[in-house]
């Protein structure tokens, strides 16, 4: 099959790469860029773990092919960490409030919550809830995802974090 | 000593033992995208394996043709059954006792089963590959009804058994029987029916489910022809059972197969099994002399890889007019699919069903299970549960909210008069289980007071009255559920798979320096096993748990052990982890004597050092041990700090809870809002209470899902129509509801540090609170039991049925 050329922006990093027309962006990213953090999980955008940041959007990248993210600037959560090495507020939040059991999901929420503090900067739980409802997890019940993120909201604003009481 | 000097209780702090809320070692590199799954493998030369599936639920295959497949470019080999009969592994043994077929063999018994594998170089030309592999069927007569596999003219399933009057287990009674199996004492239970003042009996079905982890069934096999070696990287439970079984089936010597499982992503119970992809990827491998991948989609693991449940309960309960139960009797149809492979310990067919007598002082109590085959896909695995306990917590909770109803008596009052008292314990069931430990009456009485349980039926009584004059069209339900799990499995007298004992292990080495690692032969899937053991090393060694390194999942390196489900990596590897501490500590107390000139027995333990009995500034602390351990040993004793220990527990464990829940239904959209859940749970010793809590988080959202919408369902013509998370509902943060947590501490007297598991006390306390929370809203209404899944449609039709649309 013909390969398209493409070319895009992966965590900062330039990239260009031939693909086959066909080619689903979560394959693009795991296997061609080896980029294994975001995952696959269903297939049929309903879970989540695929989530990449996507010129400003937050994108399931297994219903996507790789050619029509051609000239995009994209962010996975391998390049998350902030440009100091040091972990993002919500790397940080999630295990600081354990918002994570098996990981799986855990790359598609981190990058998910990321566009979500971009867009609401001070979301409440109830915002948190519905902007993260793209986002399934089986292993939390997700009441400590809610906190690591309003935990790295928190810290991005430099207030202190202060947990709602039960 | 001066003043600087840390205290006992400065030093414990800092070792992050048991009791800490240590923050999760593994969680570095899931932050990062730097787990390690299945998927994530790429080997040099890899092939991918795709498989064809049956579109039918029930059919003759009178021919495969893979000409135009095999001629795809990028394919390279495909099997079917006639492939696989060459190396005998057309068929493959269950966990059960039964036989299955690896790929369809003459007959196809469900919908999607396994009837090809395509290999390729890339997974495009794998899917290309199966879109053009002609099978030739002829439907046959389709039954996905288990009520109705005994009938005399049902379609028969299983050709292959027409001729086998006997099962794994026992006499069948019918061309579709399985198994029957029994527990009790029937007479006495009969007559003291006979005599009941008040008896219910009620029809209580638990649906077929699926645990659906996020991450599918997968594996990587690669086998090494000119070594003889196969290594095997899979998304397994229990990874050394899958070695074992599978040098059984291959016939390649167990020491010649490596099974690693890297991280996985939720197993609940779906992960235990074996699965023909990971027998056609091994297969594929040999042939093809290049590894193979197998990744499941989701479509796929919906609808083959490990059901649960499907559990069709007919209950009964006899009790005294005040109150009192005196027997209950249970005759269960238990739907296995086309094939029994349902995960349980062998010598139970119906697992731990037996725990139906629950929380309650049952002097006399029976149950009857017989297992059935359907053209439904094959399983049968504790979906977040000890084997069967979640379908025999449901049902005795449901049923005493009916007997409870039937004699006016509130649920809660008509629980606390039946629950098995503190004195009672070790308290033997009726169906012969020893409760290890409870304080039943404690944990239910501080649910009962933290939630104002009176204040919320006086306000379910004025609710009630304002929907009964038209003011609301709003009805509230307050569910109570107390349960009693059963899990640990197992001592091996009880319990063995494919007769390996349910023990399992821990293996400890202390390095010079005073750190170390620990290999056990459980396997985490999200429960945090690299964080947890290592507090109880911690504790039990005084170093300090970011010291100790804890490995799982490689069956070279790990100690023999049955894995992780059934909530068993606590009471049984945690045991373990316990007593191989206790054997490192005592040939470093033997090491400190040595050192300080003194007997063994003048010296006391102090959190991380042995110091001499009133004298405790001459010690030495546990790190110095160490060093000396490799260097200045007793004359006399090896070198070095590790031990091993293998445990069989004498007795599982037995978790408990009391959890409540409010719900307010709109009787006119069905529509239930989950006002209230608070869940008071008893595991014993808590090792790190933020991971109880999150565990506990986890298995309520699980029951939740159960309770209000879950149900992988057939039509009649055998097709799975909920097979995609389009039509299978997972609770997204949005339905959630809010989880209150709490808690008592009843220590297991048995289990070396108290401990008794909690994983799965979530699930199986969860699902009855919520269905009897929906129930209770419709009780005032003369409403019994209405069957999950609570989901809108469900709902509004109980209340359709109950003319309140009129």
């Amino acid at each position: 099959m013909a390969k398209s050329h493409i070319k895009m922006t992966v965590n900062g990093k330039a990239v260009e790469e031939l693909v086959e027309p066909r080619t689903l962006l979560i394959h693009f990213l795991r296997e061609q860029l080896s980029l294994t953090g975001p995952h696959i999980g269903c297939e049929t955008s309903h879970c989540g773990a695929c989530t990449v940041d996507l010129d400003g959007k937050s994108v399931k990248s297994c219903t996507m092919f790789a050619v029509q993210a051609d000239g995009a600037d994209i962010r996975t959560i391998e390049g998350m960490a902030n440009a100091d090495g040091t972990l993002h507020a919500l790397q940080e939040g999630f295990r600081q409030m354990h918002g994570l059991q098996c990981g799986f999901c855990t790359p598609g929420m981190i990058t998910r919550a990321y566009r979500l503090l971009q867009e609401n900067k001070n979301p409440s739980e109830e915002e948190i809830r519905y902007g993260i409802s793209g986002n399934l997890c089986r292993c939390t019940g997700y009441q400590n995802i809610v906190k690591a993120i309003q935990y790295a909201a928190a810290k991005l604003a430099g207030v202190p974090f202060q947990e709602a009481a039960e | 000593m001066n003043d600087m000097t840390p205290t006992s209780a400065e030093r414990a702090e800092k070792l992050e033992g048991m009791g800490c809320k240590r923050k999760r070692v593994e969680d570095v590199r899931f932050t990062q995208g730097k787990g390690n799954y299945v998927d994530d493998l790429k080997l040099p030369g890899m092939l991918y394996g795709d498989l064809v599936r049956s579109p039918h639920g029930h059919a003759r295959v009178k021919k495969i043709d893979t000409t135009k497949a095999a001629a795809v470019p990028g394919v390279v080999a495909v099997l079917t059954a006639e492939v696989l009969k060459t190396v005998n592994l057309a068929w493959m043994p269950t966990l059960a006792g039964d036989v299955q077929m690896v790929l369809a063999d003459g007959k196809v018994l469900f919908q999607n089963q396994e009837v090809a594998f395509v290999v390729a170089e890339s997974r495009e030309a794998a899917a290309d590959a199966v879109e053009l592999v002609e099978v030739e069927y002829e439907a046959l007569p389709v039954n996905v009804d288990p009520l109705k596999a005994m009938a005399p003219d049902a379609p028969m399933i299983r050709e292959d058994l027409k001729d086998k009057p006997d099962g794994a287990h026992g006499k069948r009674k019918h061309y579709n029987h399985i198994f029957s199996w029994a527990a009790g004492d029937k007479a006495a239970t009969d007559a003291a029916f006979a005599k009941a003042d008040v008896t219910i009996r009620e029809f209580i079905v638990y649906p077929r489910v699926h645990p659906c982890p996020l991450e599918t069934c997968q594996c990587v096999a690669s086998f090494d022809k000119i070594r003889g070696e196969l290594t095997l990287w899979g998304t397994f439970q229990a990874p050394h059972v899958i070695r074992t079984v599978g040098s059984l089936i291959s016939k390649i010597p167990e020491h010649k197969i490596h099974v690693i499982a890297p991280d996985i992503g939720g197993g609940f119970g779906n992960k235990v099994g074996a699965y023909s992809g990971y027998i056609c990827s091994i297969v594929a491998s040999i042939v093809t002399g290049r590894p193979v991948k197998w990744v499941e989609d989701r479509i796929e693991n919906l609808s083959t890889t490990a059901f649960a449940r499907d559990f069709h309960m007919d209950m009964e309960i006899a009790a005294t007019k005040d109150g009192k139960v005196t027997a209950m009797r249970c005759y269960t149809i238990a739907d296995h699919g086309a094939f029994d492979a349902c995960a349980n310990a062998t010598k139970w067919p119906a697992g731990l069903f037996s725990i139906i007598s629950g929380s309650y002082d049952f002097p006399v109590a029976y149950c009857l299970v017989d297992g059935v085959y359907t053209n439904k896909a094959p399983g049968g695995v504790a979906y977040r549960c000890s084997f069967r306990v979640t379908e025999a917590a449901y049902c005795i909770e449901r049923a005493m909210d009916i007997m409870a109803q039937k004699l006016g008596m509130d649920p809660a009052e008509f629980r606390i008069k039946n629950l098995i008292r503190r004195e009672q314990f070790p308290y033997t069931s009726a169906f012969g289980w020893q409760y290890d430990s409870g304080d039943y009456h404690t944990a239910m009485n501080k649910a009962m007071e933290t939630v104002d349980y009176k204040k919320l039926r006086a306000e379910q009584k004025a609710k009630r009255e304002a929907f009964k004059r038209g003011e609301t069209r709003e009805v509230m339900g307050i569910g109570v559920a107390f349960f009693t799990e059963i899990v640990g499995a197992g001592p091996s007298r009880a319990c063995d798979i494919l007769g390996i004992a349910m023990f399992d292990s821990a293996e400890i080495r202390i390095h010079p320096t005073g750190s170390g690692i620990c290999r056990l032969g459980t396997k985490s899937q999200g429960q945090g096993h690299e964080t947890t053991y290592a507090q109880i090393i911690a504790t039990e060694l005084g170093l300090p748990a970011d010291n100790i390194m804890i490995e799982e999942g490689n069956t070279d390196t790990a100690p023999y052990g049955l894995g992780t489900y059934g909530s068993r990596s606590t009471p049984v590897s945690g045991a373990a982890t316990a007593m191989a501490c206790r054997k490192i500590k005592a040939k470093a107390q033997m090491i400190a004597a040595y050192m300080l000139e003194v007997h063994d027995d003048d010296l006391e333990w102090d959190v991380d050092r042995f110091r001499v009995r009133g004298n405790p500034e001459r010690f030495k602390t546990m790190t110095e041990l160490a060093w000396a351990a490799y260097h200045e040993v007793p004359p006399g004793m090896e070198p070095g700090l590790e031990a091993i220990n293998y445990y069989d527990p004498p007795n599982f464990t037995f978790p408990f809870g009391a959890y409540i829940c409010v719900v307010d239904v709109d009787v006119d959209t069905g529509e239930t809002k989950v006002r209230r859940f608070y869940a008071l749970d008893d595991c014993g010793t808590r090792i790190n209470p933020m991971i109880i809590e999150g565990q506990i988080h986890g298995g309520l959202t699980e029951a939740f899902g159960i309770a209000m919408g879950q149900e992988i369902h057939y039509d009649d013509d055998g097709n799975v129509t909920t097979a995609s998370l389009m039509d299978y509902f997972l609770p997204t943060a949005v339905e959630t509801p809010h989880w209150e947590t709490d808690w008592t501490t009843t220590p297991s007297p048995h289990h070396p540090i108290g401990a008794k598991g909690v994983g799965e006390s979530p699930n199986v306390g969860g699902v009855p609170c919520f269905s009897n929370a929906v129930n209770d809203a419709f009780a005032f209404l003369g409403s019994t039991h209405i069957q999950m899944p609570h989901d809108h449609w469900r709902t509004w039709t109980a209340a359709e049925k109950l003319g309140l649309h009129t």
